[in-house]
């Protein structure tokens, strides 16, 4: 008996490493879950970027659902997520574009050439805000429900699957 | 034996490359100031990089995390209060010492129960070579 335990403990030791990496198989390691998450959104009050002169404060969109999609034309994957974004705006949710780090300039030749999905475009040019809503990067999307509240998070790029099986059951589910 | 040397420095140096602050210059206020800030910025997480501290990080969020941490130190905020604030927002994923609640004591108490398992594996392996020798020995005196 006691001539296996080596072999048993190897085998411990494999079954736990086996189970570890297929626990992260396919998951996104780099994406942290938000604490946030059904949490009131944080104040925000910053200029709107197609209209600099108006400023937007967040809690003057409540009432209704709404996605808020963190976005830059310096960022790659944005671009990729853009016909989602578009689509998704189509189908009548509310985008709200975040632009992140970015000139107006660049931002506004970027929705010139692709086109603007957005409701409404605020920006953080410095990316100070964007510490309170835990943004380390683009893109990220969040839906923040009619009273305020965030209701769920994605990083990275979002895809035709999420949007149909996360963002629209998370404004449904939103009163 | 050239070979040798160069390949022995370029290793000596890729072990201070990792040490190598990224933090930029600032007009801190005082050497105290200055001192608490990167110890601080070392024990905090960077969000976007694998296993790097923001003082390590070039990353531009890394960048905007030192600032922040140094406006609150500013505002005379402790570090408990600072690491509290950044949990708040990005979760206990920026603590490189997770705090002891939750699934987290596995953390902490796994490296000694795993000592402790295998002390007393060493302890048995021991003790039954023991008695091997001192049966044989045994065998061997009545051989004799």
């Amino acid at each position: 008996m006691s001539r296996f335990l080596p072999l048993l403990a190897f085998i411990a030791l494999a079954v736990l490493l086996f189970v570890g990496v297929r626990m992260n198989a396919g998951k996104d390691n780099s994406a942290i879950a938000s604490p946030l998450i059904n949490k009131p959104a944080p104040a925000l009050n910053l200029p709107e970027l197609v209209m600099p002169e108006s400023r937007v404060r967040l809690e003057d969109l409540r009432g209704k659902a709404y996605v808020l999609n963190i976005w830059g034309s310096w960022c790659v994957s944005c671009r990729i997520e853009h016909p989602v974004i578009t689509e998704m705006a189509k189908s009548g949710i509310t985008v709200v574009g975040y632009n992140y780090k970015d000139t107006p300039e660049a931002a506004r030749n970027w929705l010139a050439e692709f086109g603007n999905p957005f409701a409404l475009i605020i920006q953080d040019q410095d990316g100070q805000a964007a510490l309170d809503w835990g943004i380390y990067g683009a893109p990220e999307t969040f839906v923040i429900d009619a009273g305020g509240v965030i209701r769920f998070k994605h990083i990275g790029p979002l895809t035709p699957e999420i949007v149909q099986e996360k963002i629209h059951p998370a404004l449904e589910a939103a009163p | 034996m050239m070979y040798f040397n160069t390949r022995a420095l370029v290793l000596l140096a890729l072990c201070f490359a990792n040490s190598a602050l990224a933090m930029e210059p600032v007009d801190y206020q005082s050497p105290a100031e200055a001192q608490r800030h990167r110890a601080l910025s070392a024990e905090l997480r960077c969000v976007m990089c694998q296993n790097q501290s923001i003082a390590d990080s070039n990353a531009p969020i890394a960048h905007d995390l030192r600032m922040e941490v140094l406006r609150l130190m500013r505002e005379g905020k402790d570090d408990a209060q600072i690491k509290d604030y950044l949990v708040a927002r990005y979760s206990e994923f920026v603590l490189y010492e997770p705090p002891l609640r939750g699934g987290n004591w596995l953390f902490w108490a796994g490296p000694f129960v795993l000592l402790a398992v295998g002390g007393l594996a060493v302890f048995f392996i021991i003790r039954r070579k023991r008695a091997d020798i001192k049966a044989v020995a045994e065998n061997n005196n009545e051989e004799w």
